[in-house]
């Protein structure tokens, strides 16, 4: 984080910068559409009707993106499906942020050879296609949401660690660090209580990077079958069916996809507009 | 050189070995075995089952049967397609698995780097504006919503396609897989490349070879492409395993018989045994992959191989 940008200052840098309020907007908008439009809507995401199959979007009886090849309403499960969708990605994040802050802040404090080792271990899995390994979790436990966050928080880690270790290293010479060691403050006390807070700037920047990621990934897995079961859903889970109604009822393809699409997009715009913010210094690639 | 690929290879098999246990003590951590039926078997034919497929032997001796299989290129039988090893699945799924990628991962280095020498040559024109806001779509749009929208505009609307791998046996039939493969990676290159360029265009030795009088093609050519293309070549590794991934994806959309659309097939059928294969022998080609890069890594830029 820029040190010479006082709070008020960045408050009012990103109140300037137009992806961000564009972006960090639209975000809002959805996430409180989907945490409050399913109380609102007259239809249930569980209730099927046969009788009103593949009604395309329409204003009449309030199914604004139509119904799917049971008859329940495509709005209300969108908007379950996003909700499901954002929750499963920043807990995940949430679970890489905190492994990342803890293993980057002990490596980069307590520095030397363990620093070393722990680095190289960050490299070798670096290589690993951990999203096979992912998924065959997924295959051989049930799939429940616990294994979900945790499996997709376990995958995204990595940079967080190497970012933090950097900035951790070159904390740690600053006074405030030697003021707390003169005064016999312990080692753990010192990582948590007096390094980590000043880690913020930085770590909220990759954290809306790694947003998107998480979001890629439970998608991924739940477009594949692996993920989010019925009767709950997520956007992954609403484009694979949109799949294989395709050719009856395009839209049960395309306002899940681009729903989706639109949620990613944001979050990296977001991402890489605090990025410019609040941590100058790192390129956008 | 040689001391560095050594170091380099070194480090490849404990990570390869790492996946291995991993994956292995996964499946073997399963809850209930793999031919639990609906229907209760006998106990002697259950026992007979274990016993053939060696499920009664303590973990470490499978392991080290499974270890021993690995190394001479067995990965053991598979649990659901009866009468077939995992290893023979997987070599009649690689020839098309591996054109597919093949023409993907061609398709976006070439398109990725030209677009993004273009945008770099030209920054902050239109062209410019409009490629990265194509690069950053794409970025942000998977391939399993790529996939499937390329689908409903090409070959379900206009109907120029076809919609999947069976109904046609011409070439065309790649196209729409290797495209919707292609995209994604096309805008990280892009992206990586127009980064790249701009850094090395605005460095002394390309004033000096432009006050020298040397033309843009001939300068971007000779001088400019080599050092920006570093970026680019250290992408390659998380490139080629982004297109494996996605390559399960489209496989299943398109219903093309390769490797990927056996993994899903396995995943859903839980057929442990070729879900596993397929992991080891995906972590393989990525672990072995990333190596090769980081050698021509080394090749390209002398500041790496002295260290």
């Amino acid at each position: 984080m820029n040190a010479s940008l006082g709070l008020l200052q960045v408050m009012k840098e990103i109140r300037r910068s137009r992806s961000i309020m564009v972006s960090g907007g639209i975000l809002v908008f959805v996430a409180a559409l989907a945490v409050i439009g399913p109380f609102v809507s007259p239809h249930s995401y569980l209730t099927t009707d046969f009788d009103g199959r593949f009604i395309g979007p329409t204003l009449s009886n309030f199914h604004l993106f139509g119904t799917d090849d049971l008859g329940r309403d495509l709005f209300v499960r969108s908007l379950l499906g996003g909700r499901i969708t954002l929750l499963v990605a920043i807990v995940a994040s949430i679970v890489s942020l905190v492994i990342g802050v803890a293993y980057g802040a002990v490596a980069g404090y307590v520095g030397g050879r363990i620093d070393a080792v722990m680095m190289r271990a960050v490299d070798a899995l670096y290589a690993l296609p951990f999203i096979f390994l992912v998924i065959l979790l997924m295959v051989v436990f049930e799939r429940n949401f616990l294994l979900i966050f945790v499996a997709i928080g376990a995958i995204n880690w990595l940079d967080m660690a190497r970012i933090v270790r950097g900035q951790t290293i070159s904390l740690k010479q600053r006074e405030f660090i030697d003021a707390a060691k003169i005064i016999g403050v312990p080692a753990w006390r010192i990582i948590f209580r007096h390094i980590t807070p000043n880690l913020l700037g930085v770590v909220v920047v990759y954290v809306t990077l790694t947003i998107p990621q998480a979001v890629l990934v439970e998608s991924f897995l739940s477009f594949l079958g692996l993920g989010i079961q019925e009767p709950q859903t997520s956007l992954g889970a609403l484009v694979n069916g949109g799949v294989s109604q395709m050719e009856q009822a395009p839209y049960l393809l395309l306002i899940p996809a681009l729903l989706l699409a639109a949620i990613l997009l944001c979050f990296n715009f977001l991402g890489d507009g605090l990025r410019d913010v609040l941590d100058p210094r790192q390129e956008s690639a | 050189m040689l001391r560095f690929t050594l170091l380099r290879l070194l480090w490849a098999i404990p990570t390869l070995l790492l996946v291995i246990v991993l994956a292995f003590l996964m499946v073997h951590a399963a809850p209930g075995g793999p031919f639990d039926a609906e229907r209760a078997l006998p106990p002697e034919i259950e026992a007979n089952i274990a016993r053939a497929y060696h499920l009664d032997e303590p973990l470490p001796q499978q392991f080290a049967r499974y270890l021993n299989g690995i190394l001479r290129g067995d990965l053991g039988p598979s649990y659901r397609y009866r009468d077939y090893s995992v290893s023979e699945l997987i070599g009649k799924a690689i020839p098309v698995s591996l054109k597919l990628g093949v023409l993907a991962m061609a398709l976006a280095v070439i398109v990725g780097i030209s677009v993004g020498t273009l945008a770099a040559l030209r920054q902050n024109s239109v062209l410019d504006r409009l490629t990265m806001g194509f690069a950053m779509t794409g970025i942000s749009i998977p391939v399993f919503v790529v996939a499937p929208l390329l689908v409903l505009f090409f070959a379900v609307q206009l109907r120029w396609l076809p919609a999947s791998w069976g109904g046609s046996t011409s070439g065309w039939r790649f196209l729409l897989p290797v495209v919707a493969l292609a995209l994604p990676q096309i805008a990280y290159i892009a992206r990586l490349t127009r980064a790249s360029m701009i850094e090395v265009l605005g460095s002394d030795f390309i004033r000096t070879a432009r006050a020298q009088g040397l033309g843009t093609i001939t300068m971007v050519r000779y001088h400019a492409m080599k050092p920006a293309m570093l970026p680019v070549l250290s992408y390659m590794g998380p490139a080629i395993a982004a297109i494996l991934t996605g390559s399960v994806v489209v496989e299943e959309i398109f219903g093309i018989p390769g490797v990927g659309q056996f993994f899903i097939r396995g995943a859903l059928n839980r057929d442990y045994t070729l879900v596993l294969g397929i992991v080891i022998f995906y972590a393989a080609l990525v672990i072995l992959l990333n190596l090769i890069v980081d050698v021509l890594y080394g090749f390209l830029d002398p500041r790496i191989r002295h260290r």
